[in-house]
């Protein structure tokens, strides 16, 4: 059997901050006053907040240890599937901390502020090509947040139509932001069944489609790790009633160079920076949901928008047909530095090497894990596959207890229960980062859990074993909850 | 998950199809979710209710029943105006699992129409809906 | 290429097991017509070290890649960020770890955003925080979307002109297509937003208020509570420059049922406008309806106390088209810089940090003043105000940018074309006395 990364080892406790605490610690060198005190009238003045009173080592083993509790990317495998958990290169690092960018004032005036817009123009143009449509904005700050913005967009421009449409269709695969985005501009979501094979028959859209339903919302490749294969035919259906095609970029990285969602019928498709374009997930954001359309949604795009004049770029905001603004400034430019970089670090090559690979690997583990767990969908996959605990049941052991188990041997384990269309779900994502020896050892553990489960099935409920906790309440923390210290 | 045969449904009470309960009590109607309906949830989180003097027509949606990973919505056997709610569920909703026919009861309603009760199924109608 | 391991045998093998001769096989689920035909025109990569030429190159087109003063602020702050920030937030754990759905190896996000949690409920005198949103402008959407579906009777927003105008379009963009409006509460000769105004508003189903506002001015919260208790609707405030409740009275003390914010001003740098940190506080009463993840501290099964996601039935994924808002990610790196600064401030850092931003302004205010500009509120303000220029002052401005490396305010006239020639200028505690002293004698 090859060895597995889990091991155990001493970690270390730490205290809440506040219990740390002791008058008169500060851990910030306070800036020397040098101009008159000026003192703010009593009835304004408020108390002091109660903020903790630490030492800088105080602060810095606090953190050191807490982030020894963590499992990151840098740390292990982490095969969940929808989220595209790729290394993040730290070159990506350097280059958003270069002072021009960092400490770039977002008010400067466009004059003073060429570097940002050229950078904000070449990466719209480069995330325009790979994706084969005309336009972007990269103002939305995370994947639902463009969601937001392809919906408002869809929703302006049936007003301009002079008739709204009240419905969207939304497929029974769809990530939870997909409704809720609609229905956030009104739209209520009309949910369709994918057919036994995992994707989406023209059929079932044509017997919904119709002239009050906005368009659909769809995933390409889907949450199962499947082409939407039908989607040109869907498409048309949908135009054919005047809808619109929103398409949920995230699954891009099995694409890339493959397929341009904007030559396929897509009408309108938000993009992830934080999983096909390498930017960390930073323990849950800040992400970034740019937003790519045609000609025929260009006008709604949110201002300002960035031109380019001979030799230099300016931002403008006379766009008459504009949605309006969905952030304070331009979206999050830190991370644009950071995907940008990735792109020209990889180059067309290099990303199309990257779907190809990410493709491939999942596909090893899609034949290698087959029979140990069950698929429910015996076909080549994309970049993900999904498997459940079908098999597993018969021993009474779940999904949630196998990915458990999994944190013993040393792996973040992969999506659970998601997409709800598979009853138990059990999805896997290796990005093309992983090497084949990570892989197989990835393989090889989840061999010995389902091992496990047949033989010492008591060992799975109870795990995991070796991390800083074990399974926590989390029906006392909804019922009683405790938010604050 | 409870076998069906040791499902605890009471004789005595009228039963919905979304899995709600409803007792006429004098000119009151005492409303909850069944065995079925809290088995199925698992241990419940929080009970969204709605507010006294609210009134319904028969099948309306009138709050919500969670658990750590799931909410379902329940919907009012019976037409009417909620004339009390269970205020103990606020800080102890786990009644609602053990307890879901008495102590774990939802709302209680004055009814527009005490005859909507006889399109409400009794335990062998809603036991025979349950196993088909 | 450095981060596709797959070497040719790694790639043979894989094939084997995977059944197939070539990758292009893995491929055939997609028809062909649906392929691309013509390749994507990138330009080919670049070597780590062209990149840093060419990044290089970029970022010097920035004049921020020079030292400069500046004296603006308008929603983005220059604050001073200790070194053991940058250092502790590059830890790969907190970095390229994922939302922490598998609690058993996320303590260390989890705890530090608890911690995050209290410390803002702290600042603002709030019950409860969340883990943070996008930023100020989102978060006050979300609120003011909060008071419009709570409020059966009116589908108007009152918000104040003084309220950042970016953040007002965000809210009206936000409520269209649900068919609601925003009335805007227009400002004093005082600079403040004018309550008698508000108090004529009767068809209104929350109001909003920016405090200090964005002519940097501090509003009476008091007497707008007082309105809102009135009319029986939320009472929502906002701020830009978080540092402002290290002195001043919190939200929370005015009755404050929602408190949106923005917390780029706790460690996190500019960044041409973001990343910054969207705050999210409110009472007790509203912690169900607040959108956005929550971190609530636990047992494990073994009795050792740990931290989880909780209350997650709000949100999108279990909610769906239910939920209340679609919110899926949140700041989570930046509310964790945010924490590490708080915790590295602690209660004598943000007085005293505070009190010298309101120092420096003070003192940049009667300065300018004395050079030449106009007073134009005489009202208290934080660390930001208003005064009105001096003629040329125009050109001057831009000749500060170029040849002296000062920024100095920023012109109101494309926010308030009523207030032509005025400028907002701000100041922390990274200008000092000479500073100050330095564009005076500049400016005059």
């Amino acid at each position: 059997m090859i060895q597995q990364p889990g091991t155990s080892g001493l970690v270390l406790n730490e205290a809440l901050l506040w219990d740390k605490s002791r008058d008169g610690r500060c851990a910030i060198s306070l800036p020397k006053q040098d101009v008159d005190r000026a003192t703010l009238d009593d009835s304004l003045t408020g108390d002091i907040p109660d903020l903790p009173q630490l030492s800088e080592l105080d602060v810095v083993r606090h953190y050191t240890r807490l982030s020894q509790w963590n499992f990151g990317v840098d740390t292990g495998m982490y095969p969940l599937g929808s989220c595209t958990m790729k290394y993040n290169p730290k070159t990506n690092e350097v280059q958003a901390a270069r002072k021009g960018f960092a400490e770039a004032h977002p008010l400067a005036g466009d004059e003073f502020s060429q570097g940002s817009l050229k950078l904000m123009y070449n990466l719209e143009r480069y995330l325009a090509e790979l994706t084969g449509f005309e336009a972007v904005t990269l103002q939305p700050a995370a994947g639902a947040h463009g969601e937001l913005t392809g919906m408002l967009m869809m929703h302006a421009y049936f007003a301009k139509k002079g008739k709204q449409r009240s419905k969207i269709i939304i497929p029974d695969t769809a990530h939870g932001t997909n409704p809720a985005s609609a229905a956030l501009c009104g739209f209520e979501p009309i949910n369709v069944k994918s057919g036994p094979d995992g994707i989406l028959d023209p059929e079932t859209i044509a017997a919904v489609m119709d002239e009050d339903t906005a368009g659909i919302m769809v995933t390409n490749p889907n949450t199962l790790g499947l082409f939407e294969s039908n989607i040109k035919k869907i498409a048309d259906i949908v135009h054919s009633k005047g809808g619109l095609v929103y398409g949920d970029g995230a699954n891009m990285n099995a694409i890339m160079g493959i397929v341009k969602p904007g030559e396929i019928g897509i009408d309108v498709l938000h993009l992830n920076l934080h999983k096909t374009f390498s930017t960390p997930h930073g323990g849950g954001g800040p992400g970034s949901g740019p937003v790519a359309v045609g000609k025929r949604l260009e006008p709604f795009l949110p201002v300002p928008r960035v031109v380019k004049e001979l030799d230099s770029y300016k931002f403008i905001t006379d766009c008459p047909e504009t949605i309006g603004k969905i952030h304070t400034f331009y979206g999050h430019f830190g991370i644009m530095v950071r995907a940008y970089a990735y792109i020209l670090s990889m180059g067309a090559k290099g990303l199309l090497d990257t779907s190809r690979l990410a493709v491939l690997s999942a596909n090893y583990i899609k034949e290698s894990l087959k029979g140990t767990l069950n698929l429910p969908y015996d076909r080549p996959c994309m970049h993900e596959c999904v498997f459940n605990d079908e098999i597993q049941q018969k021993n009474h052991i779940t999904t949630v207890d196998m990915a458990k188990r999994l944190l013993d041997y040393g792996f973040h384990p992969p999506t659970i229960y998601f997409p709800l269309v598979v009853h138990g779900a059990f999805m896997v994502e290796p990005t093309e980062s992983e090497s084949k020896e990570d892989i197989d050892q990835f393989i090889d553990a989840v061999k010995a859990i389902a091992k496990e489960a047949k033989e010492d099935p008591e060992k799975l409920r109870k795990a995991p074993f070796l991390t800083k906790v074990t399974r926590l309440d989390e029906v006392t923390a909804a019922r009683k909850p405790c938010l604050k210290g | 998950m409870k076998e069906m045969s040791d499902l605890n449904l009471p004789a005595d009470v009228k039963y919905t199809k979304d899995h709600e309960w409803a007792k006429l009590s004098g000119d009151i109607v005492t409303i909850g979710i069944n065995d079925y309906a809290q088995d199925q949830l698992g241990e419940v989180v929080f009970v969204e209710l709605p507010e006294i003097g609210d009134t319904f027509s028969q099948g309306d949606e009138f709050g919500s029943v969670e658990s750590v990973k799931a909410v379902s919505e329940i919907y009012i056997p019976i037409s009417g105006e909620i004339v009390e709610i269970n205020e103990g569920l606020e800080d102890a909703p786990e009644l609602v699992n053990t307890d879901c026919y008495n102590d774990g009861w939802l709302i209680k309603v004055k009814p527009e129409n005490t005859s909507e009760m006889d399109n409400l199924m009794d335990k062998p109608a809603y036991l025979d809906m349950l196993k088909g | 290429m450095r981060y596709l391991p797959h070497t040719k045998e790694d790639i043979e093998t894989m094939l084997k097991v995977a059944g197939v001769s070539s990758i292009d096989d893995l491929f055939l689920s997609i028809p062909d017509d649906l392929k691309t035909k013509d390749g994507i025109d990138i330009p080919e990569g670049l070597s780590e070290w062209e990149l840093d030429t060419h990044m290089e190159e970029l970022a010097s087109a920035n004049i921020a890649s020079k030292n400069y003063k500046y004296f603006i602020g308008a929603g983005s702050y220059d604050h001073y960020i200790p070194a053991i920030i940058p250092y502790l937030i590059s830890r790969s754990e907190f970095m390229t770890a994922y939302t922490p759905y598998q609690p058993e190896v996320s303590q260390g996000t989890l705890q530090g955003i608890y911690e995050f949690q209290t410390m803002i409920t702290q600042l603002l005198g709030m019950d409860v925080a969340t883990a943070s949103h996008y930023d100020c402008g989102t978060a006050l959407a979300e609120a003011a979307l909060i008071a419009l579906k709570k409020n059966k009777k009116s589908n108007k927003i009152a918000v104040s002109a003084l309220t950042h105008p970016s953040h007002r379009q965000i809210i009206q963009t936000y409520i269209s297509p649900s068919g609601y409006e925003i009335v805007e509460i227009p400002y004093t000769k005082e600079g403040l937003t004018d309550i008698n105004a508000l108090k004529d508003m009767d068809d209104i189903a929350g109001i909003a208020i920016q405090s200090p506002n964005f002519f940097g001015n501090i509003e009476d919260l008091k007497t707008f509570k007082v309105v809102a208790d009135e009319k029986k609707i939320l009472f929502i405030t906002s701020f830009t420059e978080a540092l402002a409740y290290g002195l001043l009275k919190n939200p929370g003390s005015f009755g404050a049922d929602l408190v949106a914010g923005e917390g780029q001003s706790l460690g996190i740098s500019k960044s041409f406008g973001g990343p910054g940190l969207g705050l999210l506080a409110g009472t007790k009463k509203q912690m169900r309806n607040l959108p956005g993840r929550y971190i609530g501290k636990t047992k494990d099964a073994n009795g050792k106390e740990g931290f989880v996601l909780t209350l997650a039935t709000r949100e999108q994924h279990i909610k769906r088209e239910k939920a209340s808002s679609n919110i899926c990610s949140n700041n989570g790196l930046n509310a964790m810089v945010a924490a590490m600064y708080l915790a590295t401030v602690g209660k004598i850092g943000i007085r005293e940090i505070a009190q010298q931003n309101h120092d420096k302004a003070m003192y940049l205010k009667k300065t300018l003043e004395k050079a030449g500009f106009e007073s134009v509120f005489d009202t208290p303000f934080f660390n930001e105000f208003i005064l009105k220029a001096p003629a040329g002052f125009k050109q001057k401005r831009i000749g500060l940018i170029k040849n002296k490396y000062i920024f100095a305010g920023i012109c109101l006239d494309p926010f308030y074309p009523e207030l032509k020639g005025h400028y907002l200028f701000c100041a922390t505690e990274t200008v000092s006395k000479n500073d100050i002293d330095q564009l005076a004698k500049e400016v005059q």
